[in-house]
């Protein structure tokens, strides 16, 4: 009870430098979730639509996937040095196989009746991509992206070993000075905003969803 | 017009799915595709809007070619209508039907006006539909909405792949009859592919049976119950149903009964007089007890007009005993036929009138189904 007391007022007293660190971790995985779907969606479109393709983007998104966190970002820090950028472009890669798989697998699972209706009614092939095939892959999508945020956040945590900010680094300087609350100041808001991003991007997949249900 | 000229179809493993097809689909009329599974009906309906092309022949719309038409085009001119109903779910009910005229960029106004009108057309409240998604309707109803969508941009040519054969049996007799209802007013050159013998005898104009990849027989559901070409069309029909379309009305009840008689002992003079006023050539002759003794002709009567009926009668002329089946009775090529019952003579059968008395038969037999 009163280490919890304790920790409140800590986190109180130190509350506009979580704040910062907190905004640094949100915009990392923002950035990176974004950049994700830039390059993600139009990859799993590709792989969709040639299926000779699909094969090699599909496994090479998920070689990196299953690279180290650690080793990972050692690697960017050779070619990209420290700091932010850094961590944005490794989180970037981490997310790219729930999107882009999400992507793929979103465009197969259409009613095939949907896509002859589609075609036999006088769309062309785009046509039938933007309006019927791509909208109705969305809930795959938002499922993906879903993944991608939290495994985003969770990645973040380890920045400051690279250089970046976010709450990794409250958790981190509390590994070193042996401090207990430090650590809980760091990793409460961390597994809070894993937590958030889960929650309210399910709420959206489930829309999405219904709609389309 | 459809025309397809000397259409084969061969697939790249060297499957021929269709052999030497030559149709024409009639303008404005309900033309139904039928035949077993893997028979190639619905290739042959889906190389109209080019979703297979044909490996030679050819298609002519109109007189047009329409190897030389872009497909896009081609399809957005023709209404498509699928068993899996194939609405888009993401969209509402105004967009499903809006879709062809959107993708030809009407005028918005334009467009709501007909999807009102289409939706009226099928009993479904514009207020209420419009805005509602797919899923929220019944079965029936999405596959109203689907033939709606392929009226949508008043295409003339419409393209039907057993379109309602996914329904329960009370939707499906429902949209059926819709169909046909329907056709009455918008009138357009329907190409319908159905497995389904009854729903062909019912909405079909022109009954197209295929089999391998050939056309085996093609007519009116008339001409194909009365006349099957072959033991597979007689197989595909059914027995139940030829003996239902063949099942004739009996013969006792086609007899006319008040047809004119000559006594034996008339004289003939009396009989030429007879015939002159039935403007007939041939009269049934009986005795005083109403036996059938013969008939005698015109011809033969105005060359012996001093001689009796009796003496007068033509042998050749014979008669049916009442019991007799109307379907032989038919393979004769008189115009009027007498008929006895048990040697009395009954009356006199009509040709024309039992053709005609057929088709009405079978008219009914067909409304009622």
């Amino acid at each position: 009870m009163n280490f919890i007391m304790e920790l409140g007022q800590y986190m109180i007293d130190n509350s506009s430098n979580l704040l910062a660190l907190g905004i640094e971790h949100v915009l990392m995985v923002l950035y990176a979730i974004g950049l994700s779907l830039v390059v993600g969606i139009p990859l799993g479109i590709i792989a969709a639509k040639f299926e000779r393709v699909a094969p090699i983007i599909l496994s090479l998104t998920n070689i990196l996937q299953l690279i180290p966190s650690l080793a990972m970002l050692a690697i960017l820090l050779i070619y990209l040095g420290l700091g932010f950028q850094t961590m944005v472009v490794g989180l970037f890669f981490y997310s790219l196989l729930p999107i882009v798989r999400n992507t793929y697998v979103g465009l197969k699972e259409v009613d095939p009746g949907v896509l002859e209706a589609g075609k036999g009614i006088g769309m062309t092939p785009i046509q039938l991509l933007m309006k019927v095939q791509f909208p109705l892959s969305i809930p795959f999508l938002m499922a993906g992206l879903r993944v991608a945020s939290v495994i985003a956040v969770a990645v973040a945590c380890i920045g400051p070993y690279i250089g970046a900010g976010g709450f990794g680094k409250e958790i981190i300087s509390g590994i070193s000075l042996q401090s207990e609350i430090k650590i809980y100041a760091g990793a409460i808001p961390a597994a809070a905003l894993a937590v958030i991003a889960d929650v309210i991007l399910g709420k959206i997949e489930k829309k999405t969803k219904n709609r389309i249900a | 017009m459809i025309q397809l000229k000397n259409i084969n179809k061969i697939y790249d493993d060297g499957f021929q799915a269709l052999k030497d097809i030559s149709l024409t689909f009639e303008e404005g009329k309900i033309n139904v595709l039928i035949g077993p599974s893997g028979c190639g009906k619905t290739t042959t309906m889906k190389l109209l809007n080019r979703l297979t092309e044909h490996t030679d022949g050819e298609i002519l719309i109109d007189e047009k070619n329409i190897k030389d038409m872009n497909p896009i085009e081609l399809r957005r001119q023709m209404g498509y209508v699928i068993q899996s109903i194939g609405l888009f779910p993401h969209m509402t009910i105004y967009d499903n039907v809006a879709a062809v005229p959107k993708l030809l960029k009407w005028d918005k106004q334009k467009i709501n006006q007909k999807v009102d009108e289409l939706l009226n057309m099928v009993d479904l409240d514009p207020k209420t539909y419009k805005k509602r998604y797919p899923s929220e309707l019944s079965g029936g109803q999405q596959q109203r909405i689907g033939v709606i969508r392929a009226l949508a941009a008043e295409p003339s040519t419409i393209l039907m792949d057993e379109p309602f054969s996914a329904l329960d049996p009370i939707s499906r007799e429902q949209l059926q009859d819709e169909l046909v209802h329907l056709q009455k007013s918008i009138n357009k050159t329907i190409i319908f592919v159905t497995h389904d013998m009854d729903e062909a005898i019912k909405i079909a104009d022109q009954i197209i049976l295929m089999k391998d990849g050939e056309v085996v027989q093609q007519g009116s559901p008339n001409d194909i119950l009365l006349n099957p070409v072959n033991d597979f069309v007689k197989e595909f029909i059914g027995s139940e149903r030829l003996e239902q379309a063949q099942g004739l009305p009996s013969l006792r009840s086609i007899v006319d009964t008040t047809y004119p008689r000559a006594v034996c002992t008339d004289p003939v003079s009396d009989t030429i007089e007879l015939m002159k006023q039935h403007q007939t050539d041939c009269l049934p002759v009986v005795d005083e007890k109403e036996n059938y003794i013969g008939s005698v002709n015109l011809y033969h009567a105005l060359s012996n007009q001093q001689k009796t009926a009796k003496e007068i009668i033509d042998d050749s002329i014979y008669s049916y005993d009442e019991t007799t089946k109307t379907e032989e009775v038919l393979h004769d090529s008189r115009l009027v036929i007498p008929v006895t019952s048990n040697k009395r003579f009954l009356g006199m059968v009509d040709q024309e009138k039992l053709l005609r008395s057929l088709h009405e038969n079978f008219e009914n037999k067909r409304g009622g189904q």
